[in-house]
């Protein structure tokens, strides 16, 4: 395996708050790389950083030997890094095909957006695909904004996919959704990896993180603690300490 | 508010446009009163206007209050070359109307510094800025040497009779519309107006999926100018005389946003039906009362009443209220289904 | 040069007392109120009706016009403002208030005519010398007045229990909302300070310039450059950028063209903007709202 996606020394301060001092994380190549720690230990922070939406002060984010480290969301995105908000983020008021719609153009130009109808066959196509893959092929033509929480997810799930990335970094998956749909998402992950997807994933979902990660890294305070299998991370008593030793709680996570 | 395709003549909107279609080509026709004209071409102009306003402000969501600097930029571009191409008052004709294009252009050049500074910011602060650059243009028109200042400019006389001489003005102001319908809903049905309704929606998970965010509001802004430049070229020539404040007014930036809003922020045929119930009332209050100020109170007052009732316009309100009918009709038939 | 200084010291206080109520209504609810320009002549014809039908001296008369306006915002809140809500709330603030604006000008111009007016008392015509340069009173009252209001405001948002919750909501309503402050009533009463300071803005603003119902478009088209060129929802943004902006204006005014003076105003606006989008004191967003 190789590094797709490495990240060395990031730092990042929002007034005074230090929300990342020195991060270093590195994706394999067709991995599921879990990214754990408590709360405000920075994780939302760093996928601002790599997404390109929050600038670092120090330290660099390569993407496939490529410097990404200033570039912008719709750059890293057109390079093959897709991502889902913790508080998922669609478009209300576009059907939710449209919401698929906005993201099949990876690699396209604005210019040829002015030239071109709002959707080829083949985007069409490969957008329903999408949409049957995560269930919602029903709901093509419904305002988006009238899904539930768990459809917003899968559909923001969906839409990612949709562009077909390399990488794709998933802001907790499993929050506020119920079981059966968890146990769902964790299959679906576990399927699109098994077609070679790299995927970076943050979770508080324990049992959901052992169960899909090939390795874990664990962060606390805006640093990297440690990183691993699941099962060398979770028998790791720095591990255990971070997460009771708390105390980090007062300072709120930033979101893009 | 998704597209789906259907026959032309399948859906009653389309008979009302065919209908509405019809009615405006022939309106010179069984409406020969000039004042009466003139109000179709005033109505015609504001229906252009607000449906390009609409296919940039009503799609993205960026609302700009500063639609009169592309208007205005318009009419000066046209007046001060006609000014300079007649002089000692030679008498104007029908080639002005090829300078019309021109003024559109004008204001497209001028909207692209305008966009690259008023588009950096907040969406809140758009609306802002666009008022101050506006009152900006309005300066530099009273004060200017080449605009005639307060006096204004007057155009070359075009030696027409007095009955017919809407006429030309209005089939311009007509083909204008009907340009700015079809721009707005070609626009609507590309890539790129779906990259403006999402950047409406969330332009930071827009450009994370790879909407190049700048660029798409840019072009809007840029090409939704265009239509109202012209406008403006149009409405020197038909005025013969354009003063500052008339072609730089304050009014004119918020009648177009009431017009679109009255209608339905974001629609196709919202802005129309606005511009056509707006414009056309105004002016035949204008005509038969010449009270500007009760025009003031009623126009203001209508507007509290549509944006508190029916807050996303008329369009989007007969639409759900006609979805609830069918929707019942649906409801009722299914009932009746499982009885029998 | 020293005359255009004091000036716009002196006017510029005046501003910043105005556009305070309007960032203060920004940060707080999200609206922007375009009627802020329509309020400060409503404020200065009430004055004048008061002057002229009671012979209430303008000052005095600010007892009754900085309640009365206080008044009419909590109205004008409750039944329209309100009830806006959703993504284009504050679009819709803006048309909504510009309404309102449209309404109260066509009142204004029937009840008062489109002739402009003069706030005048014994007191506007006299001056006294200072640095050489000859201030008239009206001025030098009219900063007391904004001086004397802004503290009172600045007490009352950094010393009292209710201030605190203003300034809470004005940081976040939804985190103000979740530690129990009640941002409706705090949403209502704001506005109405936010209106109620143009009372006093009207007066001094109507004692020093000529108005009619029309002077209100270039009234607020100041206001809210200087808000946005503060920051909108900065506090101290407005109270900086209203002196600022001012002073700028007349010693261009004074050094340059007169003609020009309003024109420094929007330079420095767009030069400021291209450099800082959030304006001098607001706050960077990373979420583009």
């Amino acid at each position: 395996m190789s590094a797709m996606l490495e990240v060395r020394g990031i730092a990042r301060a929002f007034g005074g708050v230090k929300a990342l001092n020195g991060v270093d994380l590195t994706v394999e190549r067709g991995s599921i790389t879990g990214l754990i720690g408590p709360n405000g230990s920075g994780k939302t922070t760093l996928f601002n950083v790599i997404t390109g939406y929050v600038t670092p002060d120090s330290g660099t984010v390569s993407f496939e030997g490529v410097d990404i480290t200033r570039s912008k969301p719709n750059q890293v995105f057109a390079l093959g890094i897709g991502r889902t908000f913790q508080l998922t983020r669609i478009f209300g008021r576009l059907s939710v095909l449209e919401n698929m719609l906005v993201a099949t153009q990876r690699k396209e130009s604005w210019l040829r957006g002015l030239t071109r109808g709002m959707s080829s066959s083949d985007e069409l196509e490969s957008a329903m695909e999408w949409l049957k893959f995560v269930g919602l092929d029903g709901k093509s033509h419904l305002e988006a904004g009238a899904l539930s929480y768990g459809q917003r997810k899968l559909l923001e799930l969906a839409y990612v996919l949709v562009a077909n990335p390399d990488v794709i970094m998933l802001d907790e998956p499993a929050g506020g959704v119920n079981l059966t749909l968890i146990n769902e998402i964790g299959e679906k992950i576990q399927a699109l990896n098994e077609q070679g997807k790299t995927f970076l994933v943050v979770e508080h979902n324990m049992e959901f993180v052992m169960k899909i990660c090939h390795t874990v890294t664990v962060m606390h305070q805006g640093t990297d603690l440690t990183s691993g299998p699941p099962a060398q991370v979770r028998s790791n008593p720095a591990v255990l300490d971070a997460y009771l030793g708390g105390g980090d709680d007062d300072e709120e996570e930033v979101v893009a | 508010m998704s597209t789906t395709s259907t026959s032309i003549f399948s859906r009653p909107a389309n008979w009302i446009w065919a209908l509405c279609g019809v009615l405006a080509l022939t309106f010179p026709f069984y409406e020969t009163d000039p004042a009466y004209q003139q109000i179709g071409v005033y109505t015609l102009i504001f229906v252009a206007c607000a449906t390009s306003w609409n296919m940039f402000s009503g799609y993205s969501g960026y609302v700009n209050l500063g639609a009169a600097v592309s208007y205005g930029t318009g009419a000066y571009t046209l007046s001060i070359i006609a000014v300079h191409t007649h002089p000692n008052n030679l008498p104007g004709s029908a080639s002005e109307f090829w300078l019309i294009p021109l003024a559109g252009l004008a204001a497209m050049v001028v909207a692209v510094p305008i966009g690259l500074i008023a588009l950096r910011v907040r969406r809140h602060t758009f609306v802002v800025i666009t008022i101050a650059i506006f009152f900006t243009f309005q300066l530099i028109a009273i004060n200017a040497s080449f605009t005639g200042g307060t006096g204004g400019l007057s155009l070359p006389y075009i030696p027409w009779a007095a009955s017919y001489f809407d006429v030309p003005f209005y089939y311009l102001a007509l083909a204008m519309s009907i340009f700015a319908i079809i721009l707005s809903a070609l626009v609507r049905r590309s890539r790129f107006g779906l990259q403006l309704l999402a950047i409406r929606d969330d332009e930071d998970r827009a450009m994370g999926l790879g909407v190049e965010v700048g660029k798409v509001k840019l072009t809007g802004y840029v090409m939704s100018a265009f239509t109202i430049g012209m406008a403006g070229g149009l409405f020197a020539l038909l005025q013969g005389q354009i003063y500052p404040q008339f072609v730089f007014d304050p009014l004119f930036d918020i009648s177009i946003a009431l017009m679109c809003f009255f209608g339905g922020f974001g629609t196709l045929v919202g802005p129309v039906l606005g511009a056509a119930v707006l414009e056309s009332s105004q002016q035949y209050l204008t005509v038969q009362y010449s009270n500007g100020s009760l025009y003031l109170i009623l126009f203001g007052g209508l507007f509290l009443f549509v944006i508190l009732f029916m807050p996303q316009g008329i369009v989007v309100f007969i639409r759900q209220k006609a979805k609830q009918r069918s929707d019942q009709q649906i409801a009722a038939a299914a009932a009746a289904g499982s009885n029998a | 040069m020293v005359h255009a200084l004091i000036d716009g010291v002196l006017t510029g206080s005046v501003y910043a007392l105005m556009a305070t109520g309007l960032t203060l209504i920004f940060g707080v609810m999200e609206i922007i109120n375009v009627a802020q320009g329509i309020f400060v002549i409503l404020g200065a014809y009430l004055s004048y009706y008061l002057q002229l039908h009671f012979g209430i001296d303008l000052f005095a008369g600010l007892l009754i016009t900085i309640p009365t306006m206080f008044v009419v915002g909590i109205v004008v809140q409750r039944l329209f403002l309100a009830r806006l809500k959703g993504p284009e709330k504050t679009a819709m603030s803006i048309l909504v208030t510009y309404a309102i604006s449209l309404v109260i000008e066509g009142i204004l111009n029937i009840a008062f005519t489109v002739n402009n007016v003069q706030l005048n008392t014994s007191y506007t015509n006299k001056s006294f010398q200072v640095f050489g340069v000859y201030i008239p009173y009206i001025y030098f009252m009219g900063f007391l007045l904004a001086i004397v209001l802004l503290s009172g405001l600045y007490y009352m948002l950094y010393r009292t229990r209710f201030g605190a919750s203003i300034r809470a909501s004005l940081a976040d309503q939804s985190a103000a909302a979740l530690v129990g402050i009640d941002v409706k009533k705090v949403s209502t009463i704001c506005f109405g300070i936010g209106i109620a300071v143009t009372a006093a803005g009207g007066m001094v603003f109507g004692a020093t310039n000529a108005f009619n119902a029309s002077t209100s478009y270039d009234l607020i088209s100041r206001l809210l450059t200087i808000i946005v060129l503060g920051g909108m929802g900065s506090l101290a943004g407005a109270l900086v950028a209203g002196i600022a902006m001012v002073t700028l204006e007349d010693l261009v005014g004074a050094i340059w063209s007169p003609v020009w003076s309003t024109m420094a105003f929007f330079v420095v606006l767009v030069v400021v903007l291209s450099f800082r989008p959030q304006g001098l004191f607001g706050q960077q967003s990373a979420r583009a709202a």
